[in-house]
């Protein structure tokens, strides 16, 4: 008899029961629809126990690496405490050990979390100052080999996290963390498979996180880097770029620019323009998209016709305040 | 006597087939514009299961989700041509998959007979299927 816990809800599950049936049969509000495994309705994320991987058939690998399954077929052998797909974990406070300026307007923070904090590379995390402001940073390194989670904070004109992170987050400010969330990660057991890693600006910081990983796990094929920018101020990271490049020989880095002038290593174009030229077929990659959110929707359709399959491309939109919708009836 | 969806090799088969069938969709420019905004996670999803019902497969959709999903189109001219459209995509697809003829037009008639569901109208008094 297993047992299964959402929400205030705590139930066995049944010899014949789903995980649905079960949670349903006990009172809770779980979404649903074909009840048969196929809308992805039900979706649900496993944070302790592992979900049976045959009620997992159909979602994405990396959806799956972090325990999310359909509960309408989940048979599970575990006990699983389970929570909706964009739950975020509860608040853990961490202290600012590092602040340095990665270019005119992109700072680096490294935090040290006051208890474990388990993340992802590729994943982002809610930071919240002390006043409560919150905003969403990707996480750029391996935080569990490194003991610390590095951001990439673009800090904007007007931007209230931004600038007090520039100029008020002194080393030792405490800031408190929820998360992990988003599923841009590297999904270990395909080493051949080539990756297309593609962002803009602080986009560049999730797939910084992914390559590593892939790295770190042994990752045998080609790893494309494409960061794009408006400008060459607005492309950071160069170094740590060709150290990669230089020391991995599957790692090929492209930078390029949409306007202004180019220099050494830097091609002139859009980053979907440059995509496009080097990469026609795709069949068979798996591509990682993050940073400007209009460029990531049109690089998820061009590299979706380009061949790539729907469950093998991966996308973190960084949206702004001012792309906030206004609010509607 | 089993479904085209089992025929096929059931779910497996489905998840390819959306890839084929989606590409279908966005490359056309007679239809492509009703994808314009669309969150492409959720339109797998959504694709999954329509490929499921139409081949016979395990679904629960109903002809009030036909229409309350397709409403907003409706209101941007979705018409009975671009439901043509989708119909031709589907047996294109389905024969690249390896359906046979008589299994295509088996689900020409299914996704027709969500059609006035789809396009918010009334259906012809006595026309049922």
């Amino acid at each position: 008899m297993t047992q299964v816990r959402f929400d205030t809800t705590d139930v066995d599950v049944g010899e014949r029961e789903s995980v649905l049936d079960a949670l349903l049969r006990a009172g809770a509000d779980v979404p649903y629809s074909c009840r048969s495994g196929v809308c992805q309705s039900c979706c649900l994320r496993a944070v302790e126990g592992t979900p049976p991987s045959a009620a997992q058939v159909g979602l994405p690998p990396t959806l799956a690496a972090l325990g999310h399954f359909l509960a309408c077929v989940a048979h599970p052998k575990d006990d699983l405490v389970c929570v909706r797909p964009g739950a975020l974990a509860g608040a853990v406070d961490a202290t600012i050990r590092e602040r340095e300026s990665l270019a005119a307007d992109v700072v680096r923070v490294r935090l040290t979390p006051s208890a474990p904090f388990d993340v992802k590379a590729g994943q982002y995390v809610n930071l919240a100052r002390p006043d409560g402001l919150v905003r969403s940073y990707s996480i750029a390194n391996l935080a569990d080999t490194d003991g610390y989670l590095e951001l990439h904070v673009r800090v904007i004109e007007r931007g209230a996290m931004s600038q007090w992170i520039a100029t008020d987050a002194t080393p030792g400010t405490t800031v408190s963390l929820r998360g992990p969330a988003g599923s841009c990660v590297y999904v270990p057991g395909t080493p051949d498979e080539p990756l297309l890693l593609a962002g803009s600006g602080t986009g560049l910081a999730p797939l910084l996180g992914i390559a590593r990983d892939a790295l770190r796990h042994g990752h045998r094929g080609p790893i494309h880097v494409v960061h794009g920018g408006r400008t060459a101020g607005a492309l950071y990271g160069a170094d740590e770029l060709a150290r990669l490049a230089h020391s991995h020989s599957n790692v090929v880095v492209t930078r390029c620019v949409l306007e202004g002038p180019t220099s050494d290593g830097v091609v002139q174009g859009g980053l979907d323009g440059v995509i496009a030229a080097r990469f026609a077929d795709l069949t068979g990659w798996r591509v990682y998209l993050c940073g400007n959110p209009d460029l990531v929707r049109t690089l998820q359709q061009d590299t979706f016709l380009a061949g790539a399959s729907l469950d093998a491309i991966h996308a973190d939109a960084f949206l702004t305040r001012a792309d906030a919708p206004a609010a509607s009836s | 006597m089993t479904s085209l969806f089992e025929r096929l090799g059931g779910q497996p088969a489905i998840t390819k087939a959306v890839d084929v069938f989606y590409r279908k969709m966005l490359k056309d420019p007679r239809v492509a514009r009703f994808f314009a905004t669309t969150d492409m996670n959720r339109q797998r999803a959504k694709q999954a299961a329509f490929l499921t019902m139409v081949t016979g497969g395990p679904n629960a959709y109903t002809g009030k989700d036909m229409r309350a999903g397709h409403a907003h189109l409706v209101a941007q001219g979705l018409n009975d041509s671009h439901v043509d459209v989708v119909i031709e995509h589907l047996g294109a697809t389905l024969a690249e998959l390896g359906a046979k003829p008589e299994d295509i037009a088996q689900v020409a008639a299914l996704a027709n007979s969500v059609r006035d569901d789809v396009l918010n109208r009334a259906s012809p008094t006595g026309a049922s299927r």
